[in-house]
């Protein structure tokens, strides 16, 4: 790509970047959640890789280490999912912690935790993906 | 707002026909993409801005993934002949004509078990909304979250969105495999 592409997309990224973890931080407050937070995360890194090509990152290990983001991130959605089962009262997906009050941004119990995680395996799910198409298409 | 609705319903079916007929598989992908942001416009009629800021991103990176399959791929769209010419003599593809059998036989158990299904429903245009007048009267205090869409995927159906998660985790995984596979072999 053209100098100027590269440059914009130096800019924008960081606050596409941004954006994404607004919309995830926020899933219980204002529209949006883990599943569109994530993607726009995703999409911020697949805007670097596209405009600036493969060969500037050097991307070799980087699809290994989104693959075990996303294994985390399910894993521990599983774990919070089934943690209400252990304590006190066995409910599947029982809200562990104190609701707080209703409009703040720590409030909701394990909602933002569920979104958090749900947002981190989306994200590096999509980028697997792409980095897979990407990668193994040069190493042919 | 109807009229409206009814315009954006009809781009995105015109949309549909032209990337079934498209010839180059890149335009087809583009029509492709007018369907998926017309849908976009549609869900904001509708007041669904969680669900349009999901389809928004979500049709963004499908177009990109699928540009990307389509540069390492050909272009051209390959149609398998219905005969086969075998030195001189032409013969009946029998793998098409076995696609067909089996398209046939697909769709006739799915409109039976469609037909069972659908005998318990109530009938057109009458809805019970028990389960959703619950989540709209008790939902903010049963969760504490201020967006209801969240409180019920999150809590009331959070089984569901472990399902999601889930899918798409086993998606990447098959996807992963098969492109080892193939780069392996080379």
């Amino acid at each position: 790509m053209t100098i100027i592409v590269k440059n914009v997309t130096a800019l924008l990224a960081g606050l596409v970047f941004l954006y994404g973890c607004y919309i995830v931080l926020h899933g219980h407050l204002t529209p949006g959640g883990g599943f569109a937070g994530g993607t726009i995360i995703a999409g911020s890194f697949i805007l670097l890789v596209i405009a600036n090509g493969i060969q500037y990152f050097r991307l070799k290990k980087e699809k290994e280490e989104s693959s075990m983001f996303e294994g985390a991130g399910i894993l521990c959605f599983l774990l919070l999912a089934t943690g209400g089962l252990l304590l006190s009262v066995p409910v599947f997906f029982r809200n562990l912690l104190p609701g707080g009050t209703p409009g703040e941004l720590f409030s909701a119990g394990v909602i933002p935790l569920y979104n958090i995680f749900v947002g981190i395996e989306v994200a590096a799910a999509l980028l697997s993906i792409f980095l897979a198409f990407v990668i193994y298409k040069t190493e042919e | 707002m109807e009229t409206k609705l009814i315009i954006i319903l009809i781009l995105m079916i015109a949309g549909a026909i032209h990337s079934l007929h498209a010839r180059d598989l890149l335009s087809a992908i583009v029509s492709y993409g007018v369907v998926g942001y017309s849908l976009v416009v549609g869900f904001l009629l509708l007041k669904a801005p969680d669900l349009a800021i999901v389809q928004i991103v979500v049709e963004t990176i499908a177009l990109i993934i699928m540009v990307s399959v389509l540069i390492i791929s050909t272009r051209e769209d390959l149609a398998e002949k219905s005969t086969v010419k075998i030195k001189g003599q032409s013969y009946v593809n029998i793998r098409n004509l076995s696609f067909v059998f089996f398209a046939l036989v697909t769709g006739v158990m799915l409109l039976y078990f469609f037909n069972i299904v659908t005998t318990g429903l109530p009938e057109l245009g009458i809805h019970e909304t028990r389960m959703a007048t619950e989540y709209i009267a008790n939902g903010v205090e049963g969760t504490g979250s201020i967006n209801l869409v969240t409180a019920v995927v999150f809590d009331y159906r959070g089984y569901d969105t472990l399902g999601e998660a889930t899918i798409l985790f086993t998606a990447v995984m098959g996807i992963l495999a098969i492109l080892r596979l193939k780069t392996h072999k080379i």
